[in-house]
């Protein structure tokens, strides 16, 4: 069957059955790697995309039910990779493996795109359902807030601006 | 190791100039254990580039523990290179070029520390001999900083990118000789850098071996028997033949290694392999897939059934001694106070977030494999040995994998993909859904320890009897079965008996991050905590007091083993990792017994010393909350990516904190009953504690930190809960007793 997607503001016409999940679309089909298979029945997170601005879980969207909004996967979050969440992401050098962080990164700026200036309270719940095996959600927490206040100065460095800040390990 | 005469350099120039420097390195034994016995053979890990770009190769699998990022810190450090010309790349698995290319034992950082350093050093001579002769000025008066080399003298000056052509054709120095910076001068060691792969991940690049793709490549799923080595009988593979996208389908017999315990790669297990466009339209075929299995000799496991042969087995006279010491038995029978104490912990998956994948391309009679393997080499042994081919005719493409903990240490999904690529003679790339992988692990053995201890008047512990029971067939030890002669806190008390039984397994069983030690110290810790509150000491002090005691001599380490555990134990450095985390913590400030207390623990492990406290309250209906946790570690002289370090640290604390909550792997019929994260949950965000991380620097050697920060935080919660509501945890996971995060 076909399908109209719009990701990352290009359009695309796929032929699959209706119940492919999305992620498999964007994967494979679309070959966007970005996105990614953790468990496929919604407990990971890390196959989070944004439909119609809000973060989902494509392991568990029917393609049939995403080919009317628009869809951004990790590769169309930014042009030069400097949304503040990602500029964030590098000063504070979030990633271990970093499987899993494409996914924490469309949930945190999905989050910020709707509460600016997000409490601790906020940050865990549009967080709960994103796993980090590798345990980096001290550091997701610490980057969500700075790009928060990222998001608030007026320019963005480009991605090789971004100095490394500093962890608290003495 | 270190670097010995054995090894020496060779540097040959680089195709358009600049070049190249090779290590020639014979492996210690140590190594050979995680991979090949290589004879001594090159290895080339920099590129001078004319226009100053330094290419560093990074040798080892990177799995987040850092890797790839640090070994390349040390050799730029010596070479004097500036960080920011360096790019670094990853190398193949070639045990022809490079030694120990593998992820495990928390052996990147002790092993690559001497001779990493080494390799820059020489190259900055090299750099500075080349100057040294176009000026005309002796090398010794020639000095290094930021990829330049510079003549104070002359006030001359030349770029790496500049001279090193010229320095690929200078006389080969010692590496035995080659002159190593004061720390003093480190600019890149001991100060942080960003992960080199840290700008592709979250731009979401293909970065990692689930992303790698071929032209024509195809994708399989593979179906193994829910019990483990259980054969196909019969499918319907006709029918599965016919669904979309569906290229191929066929029965694996599979060539499962057979005896009285499974092997540490027990070889092809048997299966169905669908073959087909795309991965999801090889999945979709699978769910019509109907299989009469033959289900083995593993059919009739069940947790319940261990559970009950252990209790037996603790009833009787132990198969085996590992370590006796005085009279153990004597001594808890004249003790002033006797303590007991049952403790069971179970199966475990290690379940990194990616699922198990390997490409694989049959050309003829080679093949060529695309892997996030731990251990490249061990998978190239078992694809040449499954496929009958050589093992030169086998390559290994290393690729990040999205986490290991010990998983991607077995090779099977490698070996699978082999042999589906070789049927079907086309590049396939193999992808385990979730629910394979938490069926078919090489899992973290649970096990049962029975012990006794004795107090003195004094409240001085005077006797320790530990009956082990693990898996085996009463000789032979399942994978990561065994416990150590050394393990603490043997030789610190005169009346002492490690005793050992094992009762069989027929499961896949492997290491989990801090192997052996992510169960010995929950275990130990506690007892020991159990003691110091039957002697009404304070658990910390109790602690420095056992430490203090004169221990019995330590054996020499057994051949081939870096320390891994006891023998080179030192009380020392871990009274100083005690004493820096009871002040960090503010250990003893606290009231306790409101529902809310400190506990700790201490673990040796992977060469790490490390102590932890944790903040933990837990109310009446069993929910806890961790509120911080303090960790005081010593790893040696220097924290080479204090970043990393601090991360690796906190993922730690995590990781040991889901153990024992949450997970465990239970058998019924054979069969994994737990497929995914619902049932074998990992700690979130709202149940991650606030984690402070201290380092005390000693005058040893660098360790490593991949592993032993896990091990203390299990019994460091578990004593604060103890101390919280005056139950004693003996059983892991938590949940399994009505625990639960608040």
């Amino acid at each position: 069957m076909a399908f109209q997607l719009t990701v990352n503001g290009r359009s695309s016409t796929v032929d699959v059955p209706a119940d492919t999940p999305l992620l498999w679309v964007i994967r494979d089909v679309l070959k966007l790697k970005g996105t990614k298979y953790g468990c496929g029945i919604g407990q990971c997170g890390a196959c989070t995309v944004h439909l119609n601005g809000k973060a989902v879980r494509s392991c568990l969207t029917p393609v049939s039910a995403a080919a009317k909004a628009p869809i951004t996967t990790i590769e169309g979050l930014s042009a030069e990779g400097n949304h503040p969440v990602q500029v964030a992401w590098m000063e504070i050098d979030v990633p271990q493996c970093g499987y899993c962080q494409a996914g924490q990164i469309m949930s945190a700026s999905a989050l910020l795109a709707r509460t600016p200036k997000p409490t601790d309270q906020e940050i865990n719940s549009a967080m709960n359902g994103n796993l980090c095996r590798c345990g980096t959600y001290i550091r997701i927490r610490q980057a969500i807030h700075k790009a928060a206040e990222i998001a608030t100065t007026s320019r963005l460095k480009k991605p090789s601006e971004v100095a490394l800040g500093q962890g608290g390990a003495r | 190791m270190v670097v010995n005469r054995r090894s020496f350099l060779r540097v040959s120039s680089l195709a358009g100039g600049g070049m190249l420097i090779g290590l020639y390195m014979k492996p210690q034994k140590a190594e050979a254990q995680f991979g090949p016995a290589a004879a001594p053979l090159p290895n080339n890990y920099i590129k001078i580039h004319p226009d100053g770009t330094v290419i560093i190769m990074a040798k080892d699998p990177e799995v987040g523990q850092g890797v790839k990022t640090m070994l390349p810190m040390l050799i730029a450090e010596e070479l004097d290179a500036d960080w920011k010309m360096v790019k670094v790349e990853q190398t193949d698995f070639d045990d022809t070029k490079y030694a120990g290319q593998f992820a495990g034992g928390s052996l990147a950082t002790p092993f690559n520390w001497d001779p990493m350093r080494r390799v820059g050093a020489a190259g900055r001579e090299l750099l500075v001999n080349a100057a040294a002769q176009t000026w005309g000025v002796p090398a010794e008066e020639c000095s290094t900083a930021a990829g330049h080399v510079h003549h104070a003298g002359s006030k001359r000056s030349v770029s790496y990118g500049e001279i090193a052509s010229k320095a690929a054709s200078m006389p080969v120095p010692d590496l035995q000789k080659v002159k190593l910076k004061d720390p003093a001068d480190y600019k890149i060691i001991g100060h942080s850098k960003r992960g080199v792969d840290t700008p592709r991940i979250v731009t979401g690049k293909p970065t990692f071996a689930i992303d790698f793709t071929l032209p024509n490549m195809l994708f399989a799923s593979y179906q193994k028997c829910p019990v483990f080595g259980g054969k196909v009988v019969s499918a319907n593979l006709d029918e599965i033949k016919t669904m979309p996208g569906v290229r191929d389908a066929f029965i694996v017999e599979g060539k499962v290694q057979d005896g009285t315990v499974v092997a540490q790669d027990p070889g092809l297990e048997p299966g169905i392999a669908i073959v087909a466009d795309t991965w999801w339209q090889a999945q979709t075929a699978r769910k019509k897939l109907q299989v009469k299995w033959d289900e083995g000799k593993g059919a009739s496991q069940s947790t319940a059934g261990f559970a009950q042969k252990a209790e037996e087995l603790s009833k009787q006279a132990p198969m085996k001694v590992i370590r006796k010491d005085g009279n153990p038995e004597g001594a808890l029978q004249s003790a002033a106070k006797m303590v007991e104490g049952a403790y069971a912990y179970p199966f475990i998956s290690h379940a990194p977030l990616e699922p198990q994948n390997c490409t694989a391309h049959w050309q003829g009679d080679k093949i060529e494999i695309w892997s996030n393997s731990q251990i490249p080499g061990g998978g190239r042994t078992l694809v040449a040995k499954t496929l009958g081919i050589p093992e030169k005719d086998v390559t290994i493409h290393m690729q990040r994998g999205g986490g290991g903990f010990g998983r991607r240490l077995t090779n099977d999904y490698m070996v699978e993909s082999a042999w589906i690529s070789k049927q079907i003679n086309a590049p396939v790339k193999l992808l385990w859904s979730r629910e394979d992988d938490f069926g078919h692990d090489y899992y973290r053995p649970g096990g049962f320890q029975y012990l006794k201890g004795g107090l003195d008047q004094s409240g001085k512990i005077v006797a320790w009897q530990n009956h082990f029971i693990s898996w085996g067939d009463g000789e032979h030890p399942s994978p990561q079965s065994t416990m150590s002669a050394t393990e603490f806190p043997a030789r610190y008390i005169e009346n002492y008996a490690l005793n050992w039984s094992m009762q069989p397994l027929w499961l896949k069983t492997g290491a989990l991050r801090a192997p052996g030690s992510n169960v010995y110290a929950f275990v130990i810790q506690s007892f020991i905590d159990e003691l110091a509150h039957a002697a009404g000491k304070d658990p910390l002090e109790f602690r420095l007091a056992l430490l203090e005691n004169t221990p019995l001599p330590a054996p020499p380490p057994p051949p081939g083993r870096g320390g891994f555990g006891g023998p080179a134990f030192s009380a020392e450095r871990t009274s100083g990792v005690l004493k820096l985390v009871r002040e960090k913590s503010g250990w003893g400030k606290q009231s306790s017994g409101s529902g809310r207390a400190m506990g700790v623990a201490f673990h040796f492990s992977h060469m790490g010393y490390f102590a932890e406290v944790a903040d933990v309250s837990v109310t009446p209906e069993k929910k806890l909350r961790v509120h911080k946790v303090w960790v005081a570690a010593d790893i040696g002289s220097h924290i080479i990516n204090p970043m990393n370090a601090e991360n690796l640290c906190h993922g730690a604390v995590i990781d040991g904190l889901s153990e024992l909550m949450g997970q465990q792997i239970t058998l019924e019929n054979g069969a994994v009953m737990q497929h995914n994260y619902d049932r074998h949950p990992m700690v979130r965000m709202s149940q991650a504690p606030e984690i402070e991380v201290h380092f005390l620097k000693t005058s040893n050697p660098p360790t490593g930190l991949g592993e032993p920060a896990l091990p203390p935080i299990l019994p460091a919660v578990c004593n604060a809960i103890f101390s919280a509501s005056g139950t004693r945890i003996r059983e892991t996971p938590l949940s399994k007793s009505g625990y639960g995060w608040a």
